[in-house]
């Protein structure tokens, strides 16, 4: 079943577009990525999904459910993280923390602790008092607290400093493995490639792909890179096997895309001293989406 | 529950200003009574003659020389204006504070709906009216035993009520709008709650401008026709009630369907 259905999902603002035709699914128990740079149109998707935006058009389902219906049911079974948590200024975290749980008619004092002393988080500050990052420790301890089916987390790391977002990735990968759904959008690459298993790149309000990590890395092209002592040929550059190019001292990048042997009679000439052969990563894919329209992405 | 224990605990402070500041002015305003009590016939008179702006102000029905009188006018106008203000700023922020705050983001996602959110803010703002008024009432009590005076406790009673709805009706009406904007909103409530006073004003002066007692809550709390009548004015009343219970409606019906932004 899925967890979170959407399908020709869009948004318009005024004339203005804010998505258009979004459609993809997370599976339940998945890890997914929604990748897409500032603007792309990612928070507006996930804003329409918590109900806080009305669609211009198209399906938006949680767990089978329409999000415009039902909503108080609904939303008891999952945890969100806006992308800039703001809560009342006057209001100590215990207290926030509390009134979150009590509007879930739920008793997560338990959790809550819990979840406090892994993020190092001090419950007896005022909300006014906190930078963003501790904003976004009582953000991530809101949504986690009810131990939610599905997480829906819009950019959740942004603010968290590295130890902190190595904490946040632990909490959600035993919360994965325990059955839970995670959506989290971001546009920090190397997060997504490390902890999700599916991910959909979104682009001006439209999707351009949506499948999984392993296949959105995998081309047939692949990474060269190689150290070598000798003085590069000429030819090397001209290869039209050779994509993006780089050089740097006596380091040498490239894209290949044509015969293994090919590529081994090329280095044969050259005196090299170190290589390796990897698939790109997906900061490599996203740039290609980026850069192009996206229709290029078999010649990668 | 959780959200009206919320908003009445968010509102306490301001609350206890209002209460505390009503309560003060009203307390000062008996307090002087006594030795004004025997300028008062001097005084009816020339507020008798002063034409147009006594009858603004409903001085022209009303005997300054007695205590109901004297306490219609003068604790009237500072629990009219104060309430009036406070009823304001209370309604025209109930909704709005959410957006300019960008706390609608945490709590619309939670599992309640926005009718609940909705009603449970307008519950709040009315227990917090019934508070500063069952609060100033006592004020008002304890001074005048203190001063010797024997109100007539039934007129006392209905002047008081109408207060309350009033403060309602300003209430519900800001609450209303409070739906469609975002922020800047108090500059938007206190110009409802003065039109709505100065209306009440204009409505007093002449009859071509009655009309106006059918806009303004202000209309129901006609001291001089509470005390002649003993009774509220029923039109102005009921007409009153079913305008700020529509434009309430209006704006959750709004607020139901409206993009957090």
């Amino acid at each position: 079943m899925n967890a979170v259905t959407v399908r020709n999902l869009s948004k318009y603002y005024g004339k203005s577009l804010g998505i258009k035709s979004v459609s993809f699914d997370v599976k339940e128990g998945d890890f997914f990525g929604f990748i897409g740079p500032n603007g792309a149109g990612k928070s507006t998707t996930i804003r329409i999904l918590m109900g806080l935006i009305s669609r211009s058009g198209g399906e938006a389902m949680l767990f089978g459910n329409d999000v415009s219906k039902n909503k108080s049911r609904l939303y008891s079974d999952i945890g969100y993280m806006p992308s800039e948590p703001l809560f009342y200024g006057n209001m100590r975290v215990g207290e926030l923390l509390k009134l979150s749980a009590r509007l879930r008619k739920a008793d997560c004092d338990k959790e809550a602790k819990l979840l406090c002393e892994r993020l190092k988080l001090d419950t007896s500050k005022r909300i006014s008092q906190l930078s963003l990052g501790n904003r976004k420790k009582v953000s991530i301890v809101c949504a986690m607290q009810h131990n939610p089916k599905l997480y829906i987390l819009d950019e959740p790391t942004s603010g968290l400093d590295p130890l902190m977002q190595h904490e946040f990735y632990s909490l959600l990968e035993e919360k994965n493995k325990v059955g839970a759904t995670i959506l989290l959008s971001s546009h920090v690459l190397i997060e997504v490639q490390k902890y999700c298993k599916n991910a959909a790149i979104i682009r001006n309000g439209s999707i351009l792909v949506s499948d999984s990590i392993e296949n959105l890395g995998h081309t047939e092209a692949k990474r060269v890179s190689l150290k070598c002592n000798s003085v590069f040929d000429e030819s090397l550059y001209k290869c039209r096997s050779i994509k993006d190019f780089s050089k740097s001292g006596d380091c040498l990048s490239f894209l290949y895309k044509g015969s293994p042997n090919e590529l081994i009679s090329v280095l044969s000439a050259l005196d090299v001293e170190d290589l390796s052969i990897t698939e790109p990563d997906l900061d490599e894919v996203f740039m290609h989406y980026y850069s192009s329209d996206g229709s290029e992405r078999k010649s990668l | 529950m959780t959200l009206f224990k919320h908003e009445l605990k968010a509102g306490c402070v301001s609350l206890i200003a209002w209460t505390a500041s009503i309560s003060a002015l009203i307390s000062v305003c008996i307090f002087i009574y006594p030795q004004m009590k025997n300028q008062m016939v001097d005084i009816s008179k020339a507020f008798s003659d002063m034409g147009s702006f006594s009858s603004a102000f409903g001085m022209d029905k009303i005997n300054f020389g007695d205590f109901m009188g004297y306490f219609s006018i003068e604790c009237g106008n500072v629990l009219g204006l104060g309430g009036a203000f406070f009823a304001a700023l209370l309604g025209i922020t109930a909704l709005s504070k959410e957006e300019s705050g960008h706390t609608a983001d945490f709590l619309l996602t939670h599992p309640i709906s926005r009718l609940t959110v909705l009603l449970q803010k307008l519950t709040a703002g009315i227990c917090q009216f019934v508070l500063l008024d069952a609060v100033v009432l006592s004020a008002i009590i304890i001074c005048c035993a203190a001063v010797g005076e024997k109100p007539d406790m039934g007129l006392f009673m209905l002047i008081m009520m109408s207060y309350l709805i009033m403060q309602i009706d300003i209430f519900c009406i800001c609450f209303g709008i409070s739906a469609f904007i975002g922020n800047k909103s108090i500059g938007i409530g206190l110009g409802v709650a003065v039109s709505l006073y100065f209306l009440n004003l204009i409505s007093n002066l002449t009859d071509k401008a009655e009309f106006l007692k059918f806009i303004t809550p202000f209309s129901c709390t006609d001291c001089g026709y509470i005390l002649e009548n003993r009774c509220v004015n029923m039109k102005y009343l009921i007409v009153g009630i079913a305008v700020s219970v529509m434009l309430a409606s209006v704006g959750a019906l709004w607020y139901n369907n409206k993009d957090i932004s």
